[in-house]
């Protein structure tokens, strides 16, 4: 990397030392995992709440509409101010509901999303893990997910519930397959799983560019079957509103219901920003090959804008799916994946380690 | 078929019954007990091939039940209206048609709800608007003092 | 006749039966209907539809009211066909008295009951996409519903009951600007309703969730009794503007569109159809309004001669048939309306069947039910 100005890494270090020479190494420890807690909070409360704002501006947008913009300049703390109504709104308890299973049910889809964020690179040496399985701990986390939408819906006591529950439940593990597979396309292509070491090997280009056919099939794979496994449109068969009216969180009110919402973005985030990072190169700055002027200016932009460009280029093609497309049947939807996704996932996995084992992609 | 000829041929195939042309249509009265014997012929006799039952409806004539068939035939396009009367105002009971057209089962079913009139043979007799214990309000004689104001 | 028992439980149903009502406050219903549905997993057992929820005894309050007023009970029956169940009624009590209306009455009772037409088939076009989970389409259909109401505010003041068809004639003249503004809307319409076809008609997943779902054959949709586009899409030719023309359709050229395959997608390929073919009506008619009165004189209180009469139109939903029976007085003795969404909605058990819940909300939206009409 010729132009380091944009490395947190050393400005993370001096942090690190600085706690370490002032206090006993428990407590640096402690306040270093309290500080890393509350940014990726901040982090997370902003993101989720202006995702739903996008989202909002982005529906508006596809609707001939003009969105929110009442509060604040171009309605943005439209959503801040919805938090609110959402925090003071009363909280139903339902006589019936398994109360436990109920009440914690928000809390493990929060935890699921929160731990994912953990591992994502927002710009070179601003990560706050990186794990060398950073692509299985993300896979892995994610998945926890799909435990609260089910306890949601089986505590509920709600039959819209149960089987908004039952078939997200069907649908992310099926889905899980296709994520996996096709994120293993760019493991075998960059020989590791760690997140730092995927984004260094595309510092000469992204994989999607140097992967050829294989990878751009992997990576619309990835689209598809990450839409599906967060439950969104044309997939959100969990919700299903014209069907089951809310789906798994009918029975949910208040701040319960806002956790549900904001997951579910949150989910939306941490998938554009892995199929960013790993096929789009995450923070890497646009390199074509020799041209070094051209790099050389596209250094110049911090990566952390690259990185949030491509989440956000993403995170709105995601919503485009969403609102362009109408929803597809429940076993249509698992016919779309046992039948073609996996397989062709599988097929591509054979051809991409072919390829790798030849040396036929651009190093 | 024409009208006056569908006039002439039912005359014929049932001389008990009287058969008006001078109408719109073609209406002939029928007795209830032999309905269900004329309706199986309108629809299957290929003169007639009344395949479609477009409307079913009773009227309370205060000292009888009228329930009115209007039938046409989507192949021959001709129509006929059969007037059964039920003599019987306080338990009038008619034989259903339901297994002849299907949408007879839900016309039978409104007429059951609003007016009374029960049908014999019915699949599924069940009131379809109102709940059950609330009156028959098609009726003339039908009395609500809470949401009714009497002029 | 021999003693029959009635139960007023639901026949089919079963101890431990999986049951999930279906309404009657669920978005996918179009108004307060309930579907009592069972299942076994996603696939439905059977469905059976429960109406009441909004029934209002319109044929009841028909027995002591005079005409005119009936007329303002009809648009409350299917109030996306307000003109046609308007035009029902007053061509009725025109026929039972033997009034001729002026050419320009028809003339602009048929565009206005055209114009109805598309704005009601817009609307479900609208609602049937946000059935099926593409919510962008009810925007679109409504951007372009709007316009239609915005020509009806102008001419009538209302937007939605408009009570404008009455016996004799119309309630007043039409706008100026009414000829106008139905070319400009017309001309709108011809390049916007090429969107409708990009956003839905060629989507693959829309293409899957309707071909080959919920097939009505020929013979049960004549059985049924289902009439307009849901009829149509089952090949029954049962378009009453054809069969028995009524105001001005002897005078126009238009195609009855019918498709053989009776699944959702001829449903909502008739409709989308019908659209074109309205716009065709509107077209040779609105250039040609006849000069003359609005409205015939009628006499301050109509009294109909002692008979039984009846009168059969075409609505956006299909057959609406007017049965009155009078005994010579202002007020009908007995008046019944054959409403279209009632035959319609009972196709719903047979079609479901075999189906799963999700096809439920498709096949629903695509009988075009407004429950309002099957209450009464």
């Amino acid at each position: 990397m010729p132009f380091n100005i944009y490395d947190f890494s050393g400005t993370t270090k001096a942090v690190d030392q600085f706690l370490y020479s002032t206090m006993s190494p428990t407590w640096a420890f402690v306040v270093e995992l309290a500080i890393v807690g509350i940014i990726i909070l901040l982090v997370y409360a902003v993101v989720g709440l202006y995702l739903v704002y996008a989202e909002r501006k982005v529906c508006a947008f596809m609707q001939n509409r003009v969105g929110p913009n009442r509060v604040g300049k171009w309605g943005l703390i439209q959503t801040i101010a919805d938090l609110i109504k959402l925090l003071m709104k009363e909280l139903v308890v339902i006589r019936k509901a398994d109360q436990l299973l109920f009440n914690i049910a928000p809390f493990i889809l929060i935890i699921a999303s929160f731990m994912a964020i953990a591992a994502i690179p927002f710009a070179k040496g601003l990560q706050a893990v990186d794990f060398n399985i950073g692509v299985f701990y993300m896979m892995a986390v994610s998945s926890i997910g799909v435990i609260g939408t089910l306890l949601a819906g089986w505590s509920s006591n709600s039959k819209y519930s149960l089987i908004g529950a039952i078939r997200s439940g069907a649908q992310v593990v099926s889905y899980e397959l296709s994520v996996g597979l096709s994120l293993l396309a760019v493991v075998i292509f960059s020989g590791s799983m760690q997140l730092s070491v995927i984004i260094e090997s595309q510092a000469n280009g992204w994989w999607i560019f140097k992967g050829h056919i294989p990878a751009i099939i992997a990576f619309v794979m990835f689209l598809v079957a990450s839409t599906a496994e967060i439950n969104r449109g044309p997939f959100d068969l969990a919700e299903a509103e014209s069907e089951l009216t809310a789906g798994f969180h009918t029975e949910y009110s208040g701040i319960r219901f806002a956790f549900f919402f904001l997951g579910e973005y949150m989910n939306m985030f941490i998938v554009a920003s892995l199929a960013a990072t790993v096929f789009l190169g995450g923070w890497m700055p646009l390199h074509i090959g020799n041209l070094a002027g051209f790099n050389h200016v596209m250094d110049f932009i911090p990566p952390i804008v690259w990185y949030f460009g491509k989440t956000v280029f993403i995170i709105y093609v995601i919503m485009w799916f969403k609102w362009t497309f109408p929803r597809l049947r429940i076993d249509q939807l698992l016919t779309l994946e046992w039948k073609y996704l996996l397989p062709i996932n599988l097929v591509n996995i054979l051809v991409i380690a072919f390829i790798v084992l030849m040396g036929w992609y651009i190093k | 078929m024409e009208k006056e000829q569908l006039g002439l041929v039912l005359a014929e195939l049932f001389p008990a019954m009287e058969v008006v042309t001078s109408g719109e249509h073609v209406r002939v009265k029928a007795a209830p007990a032999e309905f269900h014997k004329l309706a199986t012929t309108l629809r299957d006799d290929s003169r007639f091939q009344f395949d479609f039952l477009f409307n079913l409806y009773g009227v309370d004539r205060e000292d009888k039940f009228s329930l009115i068939y209007n039938f046409e035939s989507t192949k021959l396009g001709h129509i006929i209206d059969i007037e059964t009367d039920l003599a019987d105002h306080d338990n009038p009971v008619m034989d259903t048609v339901s297994d002849l057209w299907k949408t007879a089962e839900f016309q039978e079913r409104e007429i059951y709800d609003l007016m009374g009139v029960k049908f014999s043979n019915h699949p599924d007799l069940r009131r379809l608007f109102l709940e059950d214990g609330w009156g028959f309000p098609l009726r003339k004689d039908y009395k609500d003092d809470i949401n009714f104001i009497e002029r | 006749m021999q003693e029959v028992e009635f139960s007023d439980i639901l026949t089919a149903q079963e101890d431990g039966d999986y049951i999930v009502n279906i309404g009657p406050q669920h978005p996918s219903t179009h108004g307060v209907m309930r579907f009592v549905v069972s299942l076994k997993g996603e696939m439905l057992d059977y469905v059976v539809p429960h109406c009441g929820y909004i029934h209002r005894g319109i044929e009841k309050m028909c027995e002591r009211m005079t005409y005119p007023q009936i007329i303002h009970l009809t648009d409350r029956m299917d109030y996306l066909s307000a003109h046609m169940n308007n035009e029902a009624v007053s061509i009725l009590v025109e026929k039972a008295l033997g009034v001729e209306v002026p050419e320009r009455v028809k003339y602009i009772r048929t565009i206005l009951s055209e114009l109805q037409r598309i704005a009601s088939h817009q609307l479900w076009w609208a609602a049937f996409g946000m059935d099926m989970g593409g919510l962008t389409c009810f925007f679109y259909g409504l951007r372009d519903r709007e316009k239609i109401l915005d020509i009806f505010e102008e001419s009538f003041g209302s937007r939605l009951l408009h009570s404008f068809i009455c016996p004799g004639g119309l309630m007043g003249d039409i706008h100026p600007n009414f000829q106008k503004r139905t070319k400009e809307f017309i001309t709108y319409f011809r390049k916007k309703l090429p969107e409708y076809d990009q956003l839905l008609t060629g989507n693959i997943i829309f293409e899957q969730r309707t071909k080959g779902m919920g097939i009505m054959s020929k013979e049960d949709a004549i059985s049924f009794g289902a009439t307009g586009p849901t009829g149509r899409g089952s090949n029954f030719a049962c378009d009453i503007r054809k069969k028995f023309p009524y105001s001005a359709y002897d005078k126009v050229d238009f195609k009855e569109i019918l498709y053989t395959e009776g699944d959702s997608w001829a449903r909502y390929k008739v409709r989308v159809d019908e659209m074109w073919e309205s716009m065709k009506i509107i077209e040779q008619l609105i250039d040609n309004i006849p000069e003359g009165d609005y409205s015939t004189k009628m006499k301050p209180i109509i009294k109909l001669p002692e008979g039984e009469y009846s009168q059969r139109v075409e609505t956006a939903k299909g057959d609406l048939g007017v049965f009155v029976v009078s005994k010579g007085e202002k007020y009908p003795y007995r008046m019944h309306f054959r409403t279209p969404n009632f035959s319609n909605l009972f196709v719903i058990s047979q079609l479901c069947k075999g189906n799963k819940i999700a096809d439920l909300i498709a096949i629903s939206g695509s009988l075009d039910l407004v429950i309002p009409d099957i209450d009464r």
